[in-house]
């Protein structure tokens, strides 16, 4: 059970939130090919190490937003808005550090 | 000494003296004192079988004084109904309380079940997976269900009371012994906000038997000082009672609390959910059984645990007292035993070079000694009468006793730490695993961090299997693991741990291997010629004791385990005669009177000939409002969106992103730049969440709001060919004939009295039908008034089951019922629209692909029984073949006995369903094959004149 940083009403525990997977990559054109339509449909980085992900604060305020975790130590490094770029997140004295977009 | 209780000594121990409790174990009445567990008491009492071993129903004694006890499981009544599998090691012994061994027949003494021992041989390793395979599974199930398993639920309903509770902390103490005291002591002075859970009911650890000198003080003293000064402290909370069960990420701890347990006025358990800033794990650290033969007699015990029974509780566990270590915890506790007035005869030791101080200790008493010997097997039947072992010199020995205290080493007790995410590592020298690399914010002290406090001893001698097999070798006494059995699995290539522990079962019990995970490791080191270091430990999931379903649950049972949603008319309905049935969520009614059948085709026949009223009030709302509202909603719907005027209704399906229906429903365009999408109403939340996160997450630059407005407007329909006349007489409404609004408008105003109404002309049924919606609280009086204009009898109210039977006979789909996880717009006939469209919408991309095109996929059609009075049930399969066995080619999802046709009509999914019209089937059900034609899904009214009338 994680704490999770919403930005807009701060630290709450997880069982406020829903979960919606690692942010995918953005749509494709309706004209992309069958194999680059199912990676984006079906494959996800999975990654032991950063993941970027999507959370709602589904039981607060109810906004979508994205969480940079890593996998491993469940640390958050930072959190930032839905359409958004993700910040650059200096985890070099982790192990783990790896997998991030 | 009291009696009743010959083993009891006249003094010392911490109990309550001045006062007697009395309970039953297996009939019989006991008496103890407050202060005691039910171990306790009866070890004083002179019982020593107190349970049967799970898969064998051999006898056996209590090994433990605590948590990890494998053997004395109890099934306790103390007034709240009966609890299974209690261990007797923790219990309190209550006043009243009745106490029953478990897995015996028809007495823990005479066990018909011991029978089962005398044909071992045939239970061997991974027997289950050997025996049970010809001819099946099956044909063994209800035998092996019956005798299997460890205790039985309690009957009735449960009178505990469970709550929740969420707390925080700075930190958190798991464990009240010297160590975990010194943390909350040095955190508390601090001014840090401290929580000390302790599973014991009193603090203290093993100062509660084991006395030493701390900080230059005798313990008893500290203990005092140390207790009133935290409880002095604002910031300083103290937990008896209740077990530290699960840790998770991020510093939760998971707390069983029964220190309400035993309340007269009736029991109360609380679970906790602890975030803590930092964790200290104060969690001790668990003797290890020897490796001997018959190691399982009544009598054999844990030689800390004899302590404690001596220290704590004054109880002599024997008179003649044979010790078998390999370590100098070992030592300490049987000097101290000795001390204490239980005899011991003689401590036989595998080590051969056992620390000078301690032989000098022992001989001193007049223990004989026999370092560097092997303890070969315990004689006895039901009790121990005797230790025969090989001394250092070969030569085999003799010692008489009655107590075998044994101590096969320390293993600190790491679960919580390893699922915080603490590594561990094998270590040689004292033979466990000790915390190698501590978690972030989590730090381990005392004995559960390796330090045992005789570090400057010798090292520990891992056990062996005795060279001489007279008797088996128990590694696991509650799932009645032997050492042959762990050397047959080795045989048979079973060397990951993993693998060793599921086939063997050992340490998958109850216990969860407290008394024997250890020992299977090591065991499996020795026989593959590995460390126990490479054999590696398994994760003890949570929870570190077992958990009342009931504490876990909480308050989420009977009406809070799901709350039910109830009409705002609901009593309304009541008062119509309505039998109410749940339809996701919602308590709806599925019909109207006392026979189902009747009441339904009643209800389906008004609608077809007059006039019926159905509350569609769960249908789902959701405002979508905005200049890119249109724009919006093109891309969620498979339908053309924009193209449709204010003021109309359009016909709508939505998919996921993988091209399969997920909704349906009508979408309203109010206004320009306002929209109304009607969703299914088990659906409305999950669908207003889900075009919430498509906005916000992927069309976040489209400017609209979104709102679920479903549980404001209560929603009458009416249908029937005299829908319009009922519906028109409401003074203030808009002229409803069809010139002016037709099938597919909507309308919003307000009526002559002020209230606000919304009409949509749609329809389930297939007949001319009107949906007015009015604010939820005027329900009931809406419902009333149109009953009134109607006149006596004439509008009559339909359930549930009515409209499905209506919406089946006109062929109108119901999601997730005739679709589901495959199914694509094109499987059921959507086809045209798809192809129309040139935008791109959800799922769109996904129905290019050839999978989805393919025609022989199973597509929507209708079908008819051949015998008119047949009928058939959804699931129903279609099928082809019959002499090489059935195939199924799709399956009913919708059938009836429709009243308006007169025979059983449904629709179903089929393997090219769409090119075979006309063609015969078999329908398969419960052995029948019944003849079936395929037809139109449509079987009323399929040019729509009446609907549109
Ligand atoms: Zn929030």
């Amino acid at each position: 059970m994680l704490r999770i940083p919403c930005p807009y009403c701060g630290e709450r525990d997880e069982a406020e939130f829903r979960y919606g997977g690692e942010v995918p990559g953005s749509i494709p054109q309706t004209d992309v090919g069958d194999q680059a339509w199912a990676d984006y449909l079906f494959a996800r980085d999975n990654p032991k190490g950063l993941v970027h992900e999507r959370w709602c604060h589904s039981h607060g305020c109810g906004q979508w937003f994205n969480v940079v975790r890593d996998t491993v130590t469940h640390r958050i490094h930072a959190v930032y808005g839905a359409g958004e770029a993700p910040p650059v997140v200096d985890c070099s004295n982790e192990s783990q550090a790896d997998g991030g977009r | 000494m009291s009696p009743s209780q010959p083993l009891r000594k006249a003094q010392g121990g911490r109990i309550d003296r001045t006062r007697t409790v009395a309970f039953r174990f297996d009939g019989r009445r006991y008496l103890g004192h407050p202060g005691d567990t039910l171990a306790s008491a009866l070890l004083a009492n002179g019982v020593k079988v107190m349970g049967r071993s799970m898969k064998l129903h051999r006898p056996r004694g209590v090994l433990s004084a605590g948590v990890e006890e494998p053997n004395a499981l109890f099934s306790v009544d103390w007034g709240s109904g009966k609890i299974p599998s209690i261990r007797a090691t923790v219990m309190p012994a209550l006043d009243g309380l009745v106490a029953q061994s478990q897995n015996c027949f028809p007495s823990v003494n005479f066990d018909l079940g011991r029978a089962l021992d005398f044909t071992h041989r045939l239970w061997p390793a991974g027997f289950y997976y050997k025996m049970f395979k010809w001819p099946s599974w099956r044909a063994f199930e209800w035998a092996v269900r019956r005798t299997a398993g460890i205790g039985r639920l309690p009957d009735g309903t449960d009178r505990t009371r469970y709550r929740h509770l969420n707390s925080h902390c700075d930190v958190l103490v798991v464990g009240s012994g010297p160590s975990g005291l010194a943390a909350a002591l040095e955190a508390g002075r601090r001014g840090e906000d401290v929580l000390v859970v302790e599973q014991d009911v009193a603090f203290g650890g093993s100062l509660l038997h084991d006395p030493m000198a701390i900080d230059g003080a005798a313990s008893d003293d500290w203990l005092e000082a140390a207790l009133a000064e935290l409880d002095g402290m604002d910031n300083v909370r103290l937990m008896a009672n209740a077990t530290a069960a699960g840790c998770y990420d991020h510093n939760l701890v998971t707390i069983h609390d029964r220190s309400a347990a035993y309340r007269s006025d009736g029991p109360v358990e609380t679970f906790h959910k602890v975030r803590a800033r930092r964790i200290v794990l104060a969690t001790g650290a668990t003797e290890q059984p020897m490796l001997f033969g018959n190691n399982d007699l009544p009598g054999i015990m844990l030689a800390g645990a004899v302590h404690a029974y001596v220290g704590r509780y004054a109880v002599n566990c024997g008179q003649r007292v044979a010790g078998v270590v390999n370590n100098d915890a070992g030592w300490h506790s049987l000097l101290a035993v000795h001390d204490a007035g239980t005899a011991v005869r003689a401590i036989v030791d595998t080590r051969g070079d056992v620390e000078r101080e301690l032989l000098d200790a022992a001989e001193e008493r007049g223990i004989a000694v026999h370092p560097g010997a092997t303890p070969l097997t315990a004689r006895g039947s039901s009790g121990v009468r005797g230790l025969r072992f090989a001394a250092a010199n070969e030569t085999t020995k003799q010692v008489d006793c009655d107590l075998i205290a044994m101590s096969g080493g320390l293993n600190p007790t790491t679960q919580l730490y390893s699922q915080a995410g603490g590594k561990l590592r094998y270590d040689e020298r004292r033979h466990c695993f000790v915390p190698d690399k501590d978690p972030a914010d989590l730090d381990v002290v005392g004995a559960a961090s390796g330090s045992f406090g005789w570090e400057n001893g010798s090292s520990v001698r891992p056990c062996t299997v005795a060279p001489v097999r007279t008797g088996r070798q128990w590694v696991d006494f509650q799932h009645d693991v032997t050492a042959a059995d762990i050397e047959l699995a080795v045989r048979e290539n079973y060397v990951s741990v993993e693998h060793m522990k599921r086939y063997t079962t050992a340490g998958m019990a109850v216990d969860q291997g407290k008394t024997s995970n250890l020992g299977v490791l090591s065991l499996l080191a020795q026989l593959t010629g590995r460390s126990p270091g490479e054999v590696g430990t398994t994760t003890a999931r949570p929870q570190f004791m077992p958990v009342t379903m009931g504490a876990i649950a909480g308050n989420r049972r009977g009406d809070f385990y799901r709350p039910a949603k109830r009409l705002a008319a609901h009593d309304w309905h009541a008062g119509e005669g309505a039998v109410f049935d749940d339809y996701g969520a919602w308590k709806r009614p599925a019909f109207y009177g006392d026979d189902r059948d009747a009441s339904i085709a009643r209800e389906v026949l008004a609608v077809r000939q007059s006039v019926g009223f159905f509350d569609g009030s769960p249908l789902g709302k959701i405002e979508v409002k905005g200049p890119d509202a249109a724009r919006f909603l093109d891309r969620i719907y498979v339908n053309n969106v924009l193209t449709l005027k204010p003021g109309r209704v359009r016909y709508g399906l939505m998919l996921n992103e993988n091209g399969v229906v997920i909704d349906d429903g009508v979408f309203v365009r109010q206004d320009e730049d306002h929209f109304l999408v009607n969703t299914t109403s088990g659906n409305a939340e999950r669908i207003a969440a889900w075009l919430e996160e498509w906005h916000q997450c992927e069309f976040f630059d489209m400017r609209l709001v979104l709102s679920n407005v479903t549980s404001q407007w209560a929603v009458a329909t009416l249908a029937g060919p005299d829908a319009r006349a009922v519906l028109q007489s409401l003074p203030g409404l808009i002229d409803l004939s069809t010139a002016s609004f037709p099938h597919l408008r909507f309308a919003a105003g307000h009526l002559a009295d002020g209230m606000p109404y919304r009409l949509q002309r749609v329809s389930f049924s297939g007949e001319q039908s009107y949906e007015l919606s009015v604010p939820s609280n005027r329900a009931a009086s809406i419902f009333e008034r149109l009953q009134a204009a109607a006149g006596p009898g004439k509008l009559v109210p339909i359930g549930v089951e009515a409209l499905m039977v209506l919406r089946t006979e006109k062929g109108f789909v119901h999601v997730g019922v005739d679709t589901d996880g495959t199914t694509n717009p094109l499987d059921i006939g959507f086809g045209a629209v798809v192809d129309r469209k040139q935008r791109d919408f959800i799922g769109a991309r996904s129905l290019a692909r050839p999978n989805d095109r393919r025609t022989d996929r199973r597509q929507l059609v209708g079908f008819e029984l051949l015998d008119r009075n047949a009928s058939v049930p959804a699931g129903a399969h279609f099928v082809t073949g019959s002499n090489g066995g059935r195939r199924s080619e799709g399956f009913v999802t919708s059938a009836c006995d429709s009243p308006t046709l007169g025979r059983t009509i449904g629709i179903g999914l089929i393997e090219g369903g769409f090119g075979r019209k006309g063609e015969e089937v078999l329908v398969y059900d419960s052995g029948r094959n019944l003849p079936a034609r395929i037809v139109d899904p449509c079987f009323y009214d399929p040019s729509g004149e009446r609907m549109r009338a």
